[in-house]
């Protein structure tokens, strides 16, 4: 039984920080890190040879379904899922039922986070109410509930005038607004990339025009209003290329790209299997190619793992009925180095210290590991070989693209808050 | 071949093989009585998730020449309609004993995603937009007799007009036609082309009185009047005065030229003329042609020792 007073080792990994990589061990104490040395000595030791340790991941794009679609996951099976891929912090989408557009469901997200305790769940708040892109949301009274990170992911705001009212009551609050980017007039009825496998398969198309027409507008937006704007799962390169001079610009925005969109291409959905159905599309090895460029000169900010589980009956549906999305959260680290090779320090920046900053939870979130610093820290290779079964997941959904497929680097131990949540790659509650 | 999902799953032999069975399948149906027992025993589900009538009485009638039972299943008459899911409907026919599903469906892909869930095999009869396999193996049954040549589209050029983007048809008959040698050019509005042509081996035109006077083929797609909308075209009398075969095109038709329609007929949009008033059309042997076509291909796929026991009943 492990108890919330004991010491907690970290024997023998090297240690990945902004500044610094070094081999040291690591203690924990009271949900705090004690000290940063040679031989340290603890109740628990967690043998780490081999591996990396650094400040715990942050997904600043997970659906958690809960309140509303507890078939697909739950606050705590989420939770479970986010630990296992090293996440001590997840941003939990406001796509729900009800919508997290008031402050009470903004409230039971967050406390049904902490009640569970197995990493920190920060809710995000909708850009408008309902999600139907008319009508602002309380900004006001949501950031006083610590909403920080607004959304109205799975569609975006379509409206131009919306968006830049969002955008001002975002400056004036010092709040990040996260965008969806997609025009809907373009994506109606939208199975897949809009290229020429689409054209064979005879299915509606989701052309890249779509996504970067909205993020040329809110590059605009953003221009217009000085205010931050954070551009989500970007799946093309013409949307790199815009990010890209938006930050030449000098202008403040962010941009995540999700594992997925990385390493998976639109030749996948030729079998016409609805598991590699999401929103955005999976595209082509050029869009794939400019992803990577931009996750190398840092024209994307962060990795954000868009994890969506869907019951089972609802993915054995045809495809242009079957709803779009995958799991991603206990993948992500091992999909994202098996697809590009990173240097520790860019991988722990991708998914930790970065998101951190976007989230406005950098005070106690992706910190370094130094002494007097919270105890939210992953623990990581990027060797392990293992392959992927959807029925060894902890979420309680299956969807995810990866099954059977063979990927490199993995999270060995998670520590929450002080406290051991994933050991040698098991959840311990 | 286990299944026919989509034409691309044949290879050009297997194609010409089955042209070469359905000259035996017409031969059947030439006779006084027109029947065989070559699937007798054998079950034969007409599975409709969307309505078409001659697609399914095709299939049936052939089914039943060839001495199959046919059990029919239409989605606006069946528990499709209490929210049975597709996989559950097709594990639930199959529990009742079916040798091969032949399957509808508005969706793209859905004859893909039924043969997870069964052992029987799966004939395609038209997914969404994607494939309508024997659309296309008898059109080019129909072009290859009509131009006396047996194994090949060689030397001849087919239009195809109207909305490609749309058509199972077009994507079928485009991949049978130019693998079979044939040149083809589709005759199409941007907004009714697919974005990419990638791969397809076809050249495109954006008037038929560019090519109406060249073609060895004048493949008419239905226009379904639901896409007419302001996205698509700015005016059916627009698209009509552009890509409709009208008298005066049709006067312009080498004389050797077929004339090709997958119906149902959409007279006064994209025919304007009366095509009973063509001497090239061939549309009412294309539906004669769609039942030994079909015939071949439930023969190829349940028939077992294949000319034993046709000729068994060619003697019955």
């Amino acid at each position: 039984m492990i108890t919330s007073g004991m010491s907690i080792v970290i024997r023998g990994a090297t240690v990945v920080n902004p500044d610094a990589m070094f081999v040291a061990d690591v203690r924990i104490v009271k949900g705090v890190i004690e000290a940063v040395g040679d031989a340290l000595t603890g109740d628990i030791v967690l043998d780490a040879a081999g591996c990396y340790v650094s400040s715990g991941f942050v997904d600043l794009h997970t659906h958690l379904r809960e309140p509303g679609k507890e078939e697909a996951e739950t606050i705590e099976s989420g939770s479970r899922a986010a630990v296992l891929g090293g996440f001590t912090a997840v941003v939990a989408m406001p796509n729900t039922d009800p919508a997290q557009d008031n402050v009470a469901t903004v409230q039971f997200v967050r406390e049904r986070g902490r009640v569970v305790g197995l990493c920190e769940v920060i809710p995000s708040g909708c850009i408008t109410i309902g999600r139907l892109g008319t009508q602002l949301v309380p900004f006001e009274q949501l950031a006083e509930q610590g909403v920080t990170l607004f959304t109205d992911d799975g569609t975006g705001v379509q409206d131009a005038l919306v968006m830049q009212r969002a955008l001002m009551v975002a400056k004036r609050l010092n709040l990040t607004i996260s965008q969806h980017c997609e025009v809907a007039s373009m994506t109606v009825g939208a199975v897949m990339h809009d290229g020429a496998c689409c054209s064979t398969m005879g299915v509606p198309g989701w052309p890249s025009a779509a996504e970067e027409e909205m993020v040329r507008r809110d590059i605009q937006l953003v221009r217009m209003t000085g205010a931050r704007e954070h551009f989500m799962h970007l799946s093309t390169k013409g949307s790199v290329e815009l990010i890209r001079a938006a930050k030449a610009e000098g202008l403040p925005v962010t941009a995540e790209v999700t594992p997925h969109h990385i390493s998976l291409t639109d030749e996948l959905l030729t079998g016409f299997d609805p598991i590699f159905k999401v929103n955005p599309p999976l595209r082509t090895m050029a869009d794939i190619t400019a992803l990577h460029e931009g996750l190398v000169d840092g024209t994307i900010d962060a990795i954000a793992t868009d994890h969506a589980p869907h019951a089972g009956h609802t993915k054995e549906q045809t495809l242009d009925t079957a709803p779009p999305g995958m799991l991603g959260l206990e993948t992500a680290l091992g999909v994202v180095n098996t697809a590009i090779a990173l240097a520790p320090q860019k991988i722990a920046a991708l998914m930790s210290w970065n998101p951190a900053v976007i989230a406005n939870i950098s005070d106690h979130q992706g910190r370094p590991i130094a002494v007097g610093e919270p105890a939210h820290i992953a623990i990581w290779d990027t060797t392990t070989v293992w392959s992927v079964s959807r029925d060894e997941l902890a979420s309680r959904s299956t969807n995810t693209p990866y099954h059977g497929m063979e990927l490199r680097g993995r999270v060995r131990h998670t520590i929450y808050n002080g406290q051991l949540v994933v050991q040698e790659g098991k959840a311990l509650a | 071949m286990k299944h026919l999902l989509s034409t691309r799953d044949l290879s050009t032999e297997e194609i010409v093989s089955i042209l070469a069975m359905t000259d035996h399948m017409a031969e059947i149906n030439s006779r006084a009585v027109p029947k065989v027992p070559a699937l007798r025993g054998r079950t034969v589900a007409s599975v409709f998730f969307e309505d078409s009538t001659r697609t399914r009485l095709s299939f049936e009638t052939a089914a039943t020449r060839l001495s199959s039972e046919v059990m029919t299943f239409t989605a606006s008459s069946s528990s499709v309609n209490k929210g049975e899911s597709l996989r559950d409907t097709i594990e639930t026919l199959s529990a009742m004993g079916v040798d091969a599903f032949v399957v509808r469906h508005k969706s793209s892909g859905a004859p893909q995603q039924i043969r997870q869930w069964t052992d029987a095999a799966v004939i395609n009869a038209g997914d969404g937009w994607h494939q309508h396999p024997t659309q296309a193996l008898l059109d080019a049954y129909t072009i290859t007799r009509n131009f006396n040549e047996l194994n090949s589209m060689n030397g001849r050029t087919v239009a195809i007009v109207g909305d490609i983007k749309h058509s199972r048809v077009a994507r079928s008959d485009i991949d049978v036609f130019t693998r079979l040698g044939a040149k083809v050019v589709l005759v199409a509005p941007a907004a009714f082309l697919p974005s990419s042509l990638d791969g397809w081996g076809v050249s495109t035109a954006d008037s038929l009185d560019d090519v109406i006077g060249v073609v060895d083929v004048v493949y008419m797609l239905r226009i379904q009047r639901e896409r007419m909308d302001a996205a698509q075209m700015p005016s059916l009398r627009e698209y009509s005065s552009l890509f409709a075969l009208t008298p005066e095109r049709a006067a312009r038709m080498q004389i050797h030229a077929l004339l090709l329609h997958p119906g149902p007929i959409n007279r006064g949009v994209e025919m304007i003329v009366d095509p009973s008033l063509v001497p090239g059309s061939r549309i009412l042997q294309q539906v004669t042609n769609g039942i030994s076509v079909r015939m071949a291909v439930l023969f190829s796929l349940l028939g077992g020792d294949a000319t034993t026991t046709l000729q068994n009943g060619a003697e019955a």
